[in-house]
């Protein structure tokens, strides 16, 4: 099994699927910006995040990043609503598009990743915390602009380990 | 005579946006009830007849296929039409939940007039 995933495979997949549910659920467009690898060495950030999960024979995540306010643009496009701030049915909506996102990018790689499960999205609002991952591997970061603003798509796949790390409980011998 | 419908989806968005699209799909849709999770829509179609059920597939507690395949078990809830709506696009996925008894399956992003289209079909 190869040690990484086609970087241009993963680029393509996370274009489309971007591009296909902002127009069909949004009406909205987005333009693709320059993509890059960004080490996983978590960063201080702002606005809303949504993760999810993806495990199989590869594992890894999917993340969507924006402002505060493209969130409150998106979700009001979604739900045909106006959000003065981010509160529940915000995050909720960003939940739920990242979940089509990541799920739709997902399916696309199925076909060099092989069957991959999902977990539940989760997002996160905030000023100034940081998001990581544990395995360290290089995340592959697509920028988008939508209506002046910056929105990032990224996701990192790796081989999932042929054996689990060793545990050892304490005072235990090794298992 | 106008047929209840239970949408199954733990994201309060889908379930907003599939409210609104029956409301405007003039299918002789009835009362719209809501769950978020097979378990909780298990609850419902016990307490509640329906006679059309929309379910997402990956959710909490139950997930949408576990909801289905435990539904079909049931005499009653044999022959209710299930439409499937997910993000879960792979064919394995979808063989698995024609195999289970779903009567449609809808990707997500999905348009309004796909959904209505579907339910058209099924109704």
């Amino acid at each position: 099994m190869p040690q990484e995933l086609d970087q241009g495979k993963i680029v393509a997949a996370i274009q489309h699927a971007t591009g296909d549910v902002f127009s069909t659920m949004l009406s909205m467009e987005v333009t693709s910006l320059e993509p890059y690898r960004q080490p996983c060495k978590p960063e201080p950030a702002n606005g809303v995040i949504g993760l999810i999960g993806l495990t199989g024979r590869w594992m890894g995540t999917g993340s969507i990043a924006c402002t505060g306010e493209l969130a409150r643009k998106i979700s009001g496009q979604l739900l045909m609503a106006e959000y003065a701030s981010v509160d529940q049915e915000v995050l909720d909506a960003m939940g739920e598009i990242t979940n089509m996102i990541i799920g739709n990018f997902k399916n696309a790689m199925e076909d060099e990743a092989g069957q991959l499960g999902m977990s539940i999205p989760m997002v996160v609002f905030g000023h100034n915390f940081m998001a990581g991952t544990s395995q360290s591997v290089d995340w592959v970061v697509v920028p988008f602009t939508c209506g002046g603003e910056r929105l990032e798509v990224k996701a990192y796949l790796a081989p999932k380990p042929e054996h689990p790390a060793r545990r050892r409980s304490i005072g235990g011998p090794e298992v | 005579m106008p047929v209840d419908v239970l949408i199954v989806d733990d994201s309060a968005a889908i379930r907003k946006i599939l409210q609104r699209v029956l409301a405007q799909a003039n299918l002789g849709v009835g009362k719209v009830y809501e769950a978020a999770d097979g378990r909780e829509a298990m609850d419902a179609v016990k307490q509640q007849p329906v006679g059309l059920i929309l379910s997402d597939i990956n959710m909490p507690n139950m997930d949408g296929l576990q909801f289905l395949a435990e539904l079909r078990t049931h005499d009653q809830w044999k022959h209710v039409p299930v439409l499937m709506i997910s993000t879960e696009g792979s064919q394995t996925k979808v063989m698995e939940a024609v195999q289970l008894g779903a009567n449609g399956f809808v990707r997500k992003p999905f348009t309004p007039d796909q959904i209505k289209e579907k339910l058209a079909g099924i109704l």
